[in-house]
């Protein structure tokens, strides 16, 4: 029978930690999601002409969503279990009768919530910026909650891989936030010349970003089957590792 | 006494090579205080974190109440309380928070008057709402078993629980620790105070290059292998033990100007003030005396060395 009793003891005990960063947790994304708008999105997307009949300042709002949706997933969900790791706590998660998917569910259920909860409130505060439109709303939502949990997963396999706060920074600086760039988040990968569109094809946030973009405005640089296949696929792949790394202790247990 | 956990043929090779267990064979018996004594290195937490889920075995099995550490892990870590050696808190979850998140942890619903009487009889309740990181080491240390305690466990794990606690907090602890006896609780500790486990012990197990080289009652323990001596300053010194007290197995020292008498701690009818007698009828006059007894440091310094030296 399931450890219900845990799962909400570790979900409550994360969540509290985000109220009490709220500067961080949250305000923090908002603002710097707003200077984005601002920047891009005022200044100069009003000399940039629509994309496939789309404002600038409207084309962007999905991938400046996912973009935060993509590192705060990431940040949360690695700092949740790094903590532990660091403080020294881990020994009372590693002693208590709580299973691998319990686990995994409250931490990584904590970081999504979380990532969904700020998804919402950028969508809302990009509403005061820019006439929005959400042609999809369900998908919209399907896809913020597969790229949350996707991305809160890949955050908790770094937080137990990383042995230094340093590591934790690294993937997100170094390869998350450059491929969400690269992904399509501020143009469409039809603008970028032939060989380039072929390249872009290899960095897996394209097909994320373009889902969700998709089910704001219909417009999509792949299509919708793939991009889901490409995040369930993402999915698939976080769980076998975290699967793996609890089946043999991996940076867990000695 | 039934057995609480039973622990066979128990071994740990880390990945770097080094063997912490070898062979560890243990039972603990339901409701008594077992101290496991060891130098640094000697295997005693790695042995306590196989038991409660922190580290894997390499061979041999652990059951707690019958249930296997790893088949039905669920059943046995649910037994259990572990109050580590390290101080590792939330510093900035206040001590009500981190104390419930433990009891849910363990699969326990919420109890605010376990809790409340748990934070009372620990001298924490007027620092529920407070930081942990306010607090001193002392009640951090508390704090510890405040968590532990949390879920009503049936069994206790203390890891070095009074290493850098003052002299009375270390007595408050004591009493904590037989209080939680007395109530039911199965008490494991391991410490490197030789005077705790004295103080507090039923068995004892002394534990050294991953080997359980010795488990006894304490009692047993120090009536085997503690030992009083007696020694009488002579005022004129003997060349022989007078025959009439020989078969007391007294002994003197080379110059004979010391007669030494050694008997069991643990024997409450070793008849010094017979002797006494004995050695005023025989015309033996001492000028002073003198009596030493070995303490369970002495033979656990001596079990420990003696081990060394073979190995």
């Amino acid at each position: 029978m399931m450890n219900l009793h845990a799962v909400r003891a570790i979900f409550r005990f994360e969540m509290a930690r985000t109220w009490r960063t709220l500067m961080q947790s949250v305000i923090s994304p908002v603002i710097s999601t707003s200077l984005y708008f601002i920047v891009f999105g005022a200044a100069i997307g009003a000399r940039i002409p629509e994309v496939e009949g789309v404002s600038y300042g409207a084309f962007i709002v999905p991938g400046l969503i996912m973009l935060s949706l993509l590192t705060q997933s990431i940040s949360n969900a690695s700092f949740g279990i790094y903590f532990p790791k660091f403080s020294g706590t881990i020994y009372e998660l590693l002693s208590a009768p709580v299973s691998t998917p319990e686990i995994v569910l409250s931490y990584v259920g904590a970081a999504a919530t979380k990532s969904i909860m700020l998804g919402l409130i950028i969508l809302v505060t990009s509403g005061l910026f820019v006439p929005l439109r959400v042609a999809h709303p369900l998908w919209m939502l399907l896809f913020l909650v597969l790229t949350s949990v996707t991305f809160s997963l890949v955050g908790f396999i770094i937080g137990i891989w990383a042995d230094g706060f340093e590591k934790l920074q690294v993937v997100p600086l170094l390869i998350i936030t450059p491929l969400t760039f690269l992904g399509g988040s501020f143009y469409s990968i039809a603008m970028l010349p032939p060989f380039w569109q072929q390249v872009a094809l290899f960095n897996p946030v394209v097909y994320l970003i373009s889902g969700f973009r998709w089910s704001f405005y219909d417009i999509a640089d792949v299509s919708l089957g793939v991009s889901l296949g490409m995040t369930l696929v993402f999915l698939a792949v976080a769980l076998v590792i975290v699967a793996w790394i609890f089946r043999t202790g991996y940076r867990l247990k000695a | 006494m039934q057995d609480v956990i039973s622990i066979s043929n128990l071994s740990k090779t880390y990945a770097s090579g080094f063997s912490a267990l070898k062979n560890v064979d243990l039972t603990i018996h339901r409701g008594e205080i077992f101290a496991l004594l060891g130098p640094n290195g000697a295997g005693k937490t790695t042995l306590i974190s196989i038991v409660c889920g922190i580290v894997n075995p390499s061979s041999g099995s652990v059951t707690v109440d019958g249930h296997d550490i790893q088949r039905d892990y669920r059943a046995s870590r649910s037994l259990i309380g572990l109050v580590p050696q390290e101080l590792s808190t939330d510093a900035f979850e206040s001590v009500w928070n981190t104390v419930t998140f433990s009891r849910g942890l363990f699969g326990k619903a919420a109890n605010p008057a376990h809790i409340e009487k748990m934070l009372r009889a620990l001298s924490l309740w007027d620092k529920k709402d407070n930081r942990i990181i306010t607090l001193s080491g002392g009640m951090k240390r508390r704090l510890m078993i405040a968590k532990a305690l949390s879920h009503e466990p049936q069994i206790l794990f203390l890891d070095e629980p009074t290493a850098g606690v003052d002299v009375e907090l270390r007595r408050d602890m004591w009493q904590l620790v037989r209080d939680l006896r007395d109530s039911g609780v199965t008490i494991i500790l391991t410490t490197h105070y030789i005077e705790e486990a004295e103080e507090m012990a039923d068995r004892i197990g002394v534990i050294t290059h991953g080997e359980l080289i010795l488990v006894e009652e304490k009692c047993e323990l120090m009536r085997k292998l503690g030992k009083k001596q007696l020694t009488l300053l002579l005022q004129q010194p003997l060349s022989h033990v007078p025959t009439e007290l020989v078969s007391r197995g007294l002994t003197l020292s080379g110059d004979g100007s010391e007669l030494i008498y050694t008997y069991d701690t643990q024997d409450a009818d070793a008849g010094v003030a017979e002797l006494l007698k004995e050695l005023a009828a025989a015309g033996i006059h001492y000028k002073d005396l003198r009596t030493e007894q070995s303490s369970l440091e002495d033979i656990f310094v001596s079990l420990v060395s003696g081990r060394s030296k073979k190995s």
